[in-house]
């Protein structure tokens, strides 16, 4: 649904964005991280033509970019950095607006708003004036405004930033609707929790460059190893050792807790805890948790010491 | 095609709706708009009114007739000078709030955005200066003041329409290529400066009771405002207007465009010849010839003017010749270079103050000087003619040696200044109005460099040390 080649703007030629290969497909949402002023807003602005690349391409639906700019800016709903609303309309008349240029009929536009304002919790706020809104409130219309068109891409810049946690759930509970529904979403956001719950796929992007981009889970394999289980018993091991299926390597043995790490989890661990279940009683099996914070940092740190590994 | 119009036009008026809706919400802009249009035309009566009294008193009713009009005029103009305050901060105002970027995330194109903020910051004011100019009529009628006959009551209308018109395609210009409100507050002088020399003008005119050279006005206005909401659209950037963040005057930056244009990718003088000149020499073919026909056309003028300002030749003054030439060119002796730079500096003013007047004016006002000379040129021959005087050796001794050089090179200086104007107004999406402007500049100083000055420089060696003489030859040998 979203596919870029060697996309790249530069400004007066500064490099904001330089040959970034991207593809995400539908039901599919694509986390992009990076520090401030990385290309993140650049790029997504280019996904919906109203920046022109400077080289390479992009196609948003099948549409092309640069060619097909107004067919792209009809599929795609935008949630922007800056909100900027009309202080003195309410959200009514701003939504049936926007409504009204994405080509919505009116009756149509009045259906669609009711719901979409009751499920972000401003359906008793829709007459009122938006200089009135507080920040939050702004955000979440905002994002209603990204949805009026129902489009079948969503690019969301930080979208529940300035939100409280209620809010911010809302949003995000939206979000996995939205892609549960065949949503194409490409999402910034500097949140690292907030992306390792919504994204399926990360990319990183710093000084204009793409430095990782892959599925969650392979991003996080490839820069923090394999998953790492612990195996808690309710009896003391006595120096046992488990016999170990293809793909497990224990890393730590205690008195009652055995550490390992498996190359495929899905494959070996079943048939394993059986094994281990089956000689001392099993107290518990979980997986250590690891952060994509610390694989964000992991590749930043790695682009920075001159591993590159797109 | 109809169904695909309207679905074009739709989102104008959407835009449009929206623009309006939002100026009547505020009192910043219902109050100046109410008291202009119902408070000012009230006063204006009352003048009106007392004027006539007054001035009848004397018999001097003309001023009363007169003053009518012109006061119609005025009302009609005032509220439409809100508009320029709307239109400018139409964009750049929504830039400053952040609202222009979801309005450019929107599938609008550029044209309907432009249109639909164009056609809102006209049409309130405009609504207000047609109420203004009722309220003044109806108060014309219940004072039993006599009403300017209808066609002068169009002609005003007319006339405050298009000034409304150029005053807002103005602004919209200016505030979409500006970066802050501030700057398009402060750019705007260039709009305000000339519409208060205009409305100067036009009362003028109106005193002087000759309305025909109004509507010369009008159709002046009316191409400008055309050539202003083309230049606005053809340079319309969604990128710019997001882009750009800091007004900082960028000399290097412009010197930069300017090399480039001026030397492209030459490397040598026969390359730059041969290559960046020559092409762009190629382009100014339809604007030189426009300038070709524009100098006739000041010939066929200045023709005309004998008819007014005929006077007969004295005939001692052609015995004075003989020793004014000799005077000439013993001051002004072959080899001497101080007359031929003095002929020199003279032409290219001329040829720059083409260009200052082009600049402003899309290149059209640049053609006044070439027209004007050679206005002067063909009055002179008439007037020879009409004395009997044989006009082909005036024209030898006279005017052709250097002429046949002078005159080609300061038409090809016009064509590249009607040139500038043609690039302005052309569409590219890829450039700022700066950056085209500062192009345009560029190509206008290839062809003076390239042609222009060389030829010029040739022709005032020729005016200083072979005119006079061959003039003394023919006349007097």
């Amino acid at each position: 649904m979203i596919e870029t080649e060697d996309l790249t703007k530069s400004f007066d030629g500064f490099l904001a964005v330089d040959r970034i290969n991207l593809s995400v497909s539908p039901g599919e949402v694509l986390v992009l991280l990076g520090p401030n002023g990385a290309g993140k807003t650049t790029s997504v602005r280019m996904l919906n033509s109203i920046l022109r690349p400077t080289s390479g391409h992009a196609r948003v639906a099948g549409f092309d970019v640069v060619k097909d700019a107004a067919k792209v800016r009809a599929i795609v709903g935008v949630l922007t950095e800056q909100h900027g609303f009309y202080g003195r309309m309410n959200a009514e008349e701003y939504l049936l607006f926007f409504g009204e240029l994405y080509g919505v009929p009116k009756i149509e536009c009045l259906k669609r708003i009711k719901p979409l304002l009751l499920n972000f919790g401003l359906d008793e706020h829709r007459k009122k004036r938006l200089g009135e809104y507080s920040k939050g409130m702004k955000q979440k219309l905002a994002l209603i405004r990204a949805l009026i068109n129902y489009p079948p891409v969503l690019l969301l810049d930080e979208p529940t930033s300035a939100m409280d946690p209620e809010s911010a759930r809302t949003v995000r509970n939206a979000i996995l609707s939205l892609r549960s529904d065949d949503r194409t979403i490409i999402l910034c956001t500097h949140n690292l929790n907030e992306a390792e719950e919504l994204a399926d796929k990360i990319a990183i992007i710093r000084e204009g460059k793409i430095i990782l981009s892959d599925y969650l889970v392979e991003v996080k394999k490839s820069l923090l190893g394999n998953p790492i289980f612990e195996a808690s018993f309710n009896e003391d091991l006595n120096g046992w050792t488990p016999d170990l299926p293809d793909g497990v390597l224990i890393t730590k043995t205690e008195s009652r807790k055995i550490v390992f790490e498996v190359l495929n989890p899905s494959q070996s661990n079943p048939a394993f805890i059986r094994n281990l279940s089956n000689k001392h009683p099993l107290l518990s099996f979980q997986e250590r948790p690891r952060k994509l914070e610390d694989a964000y940092m992991e590749a930043l740190e790695l682009e920075v010491n001159g591993g590159i590994f797109v | 095609m109809e169904e695909s119009l309207s679905r074009s036009i739709n989102p104008v008026f959407v835009i449009t709706k929206r623009e309006v809706r939002d100026q009547f919400r505020d009192w910043r802009i219902i109050f100046p708009i109410l008291g202009l249009t119902i408070f000012f035309p009230f006063l204006m009566n009352f003048t009106a009114t007392k004027i006539l009294n007054f001035v009848e008193q004397y018999g001097a009713t003309i001023v009363g007739e007169r003053l009518v009009p012109f006061l119609m005029m005025i009302v009609g103009f005032f509220p439409i000078s809100v508009s320029l305050v709307i239109a400018l901060e139409s964009f750049v105002g929504e830039k400053e709030r952040g609202s222009i970027e979801p309005l450019l995330n929107t599938p609008l194109k550029d044209w309907e955005l432009y249109v639909g903020k164009l056609l809102s910051s006209i049409a309130p004011p405009l609504v207000g200066s047609f109420l203004g100019i009722s309220v003044y009529m109806i108060g014309l009628v219940i004072n039993n003041v006599p009403l300017p006959e209808f066609h002068l009551i169009f002609l005003i209308v007319i006339l405050t329409i298009v000034q409304a018109v150029v005053m807002v395609s103005g602004a919209i210009v200016v505030s979409s290529q500006a970066t802050s409100v501030r700057a398009a507050n402060l750019l705007a002088s260039f709009i305000i400066i000339p519409m208060a020399l205009l409305i100067q003008g036009e009362s003028i005119v109106m005193f002087w009771g000759n309305y025909s050279t109004l509507w010369w006005a009008v159709f002046g206005l009316f191409v400008l405002s055309i050539l202003l909401v083309r230049v606005g659209l053809a340079h319309f950037q969604r990128e710019e207007l997001l882009g750009r963040e800091i007004d900082v005057l960028n000399f290097k930056w412009g010197w930069r465009v300017f090399r480039s244009s001026f030397i492209g990718q030459a490397t040598s003088l026969k390359e730059w010849y041969t290559g960046i000149f020559k092409g762009s020499l190629k382009r100014i073919k339809f604007s030189l010839l426009i300038a070709v026909v524009l100098g006739i056309v000041g010939i066929w003028i200045g023709t005309l003017q004998t008819s007014k300002f005929e006077f007969p030749l004295d005939a001692s003054g052609l015995d004075q010749m003989d020793h004014q030439l000799n005077m000439l060119i013993d001051l002004w002796p072959v080899g001497k270079i101080g007359p031929v730079m003095l002929i020199f500096w003279q032409n290219l003013r001329v040829m720059i103050l083409s260009l200052l007047l082009g600049s402003f004016s899309f290149g059209i006002l640049g053609v006044l000087p070439v027209m004007t000379s050679l206005g002067v040129v063909g009055y002179l021959m008439t007037l020879l003619q009409l004395n009997g005087l044989n006009v082909g050796v005036y024209l030898i001794g006279f005017i052709l040696p250097h002429g046949i050089i002078e005159i080609p090179a300061a038409l090809l200086a016009t064509a590249a200044v009607i040139q500038s104007g043609v690039i302005l107004s052309t569409p590219d999406p890829e450039k700022t109005v700066g950056e085209v402007w500062i192009m345009a500049l560029a190509d206008w100083a290839k062809i003076m460099v390239g042609l222009v000055i060389p030829l010029l420089l040739v022709s005032a060696i020729i005016e200083a040390w072979v005119t006079p003489r061959l003039a003394l030859w023919l006349f007097f040998s």
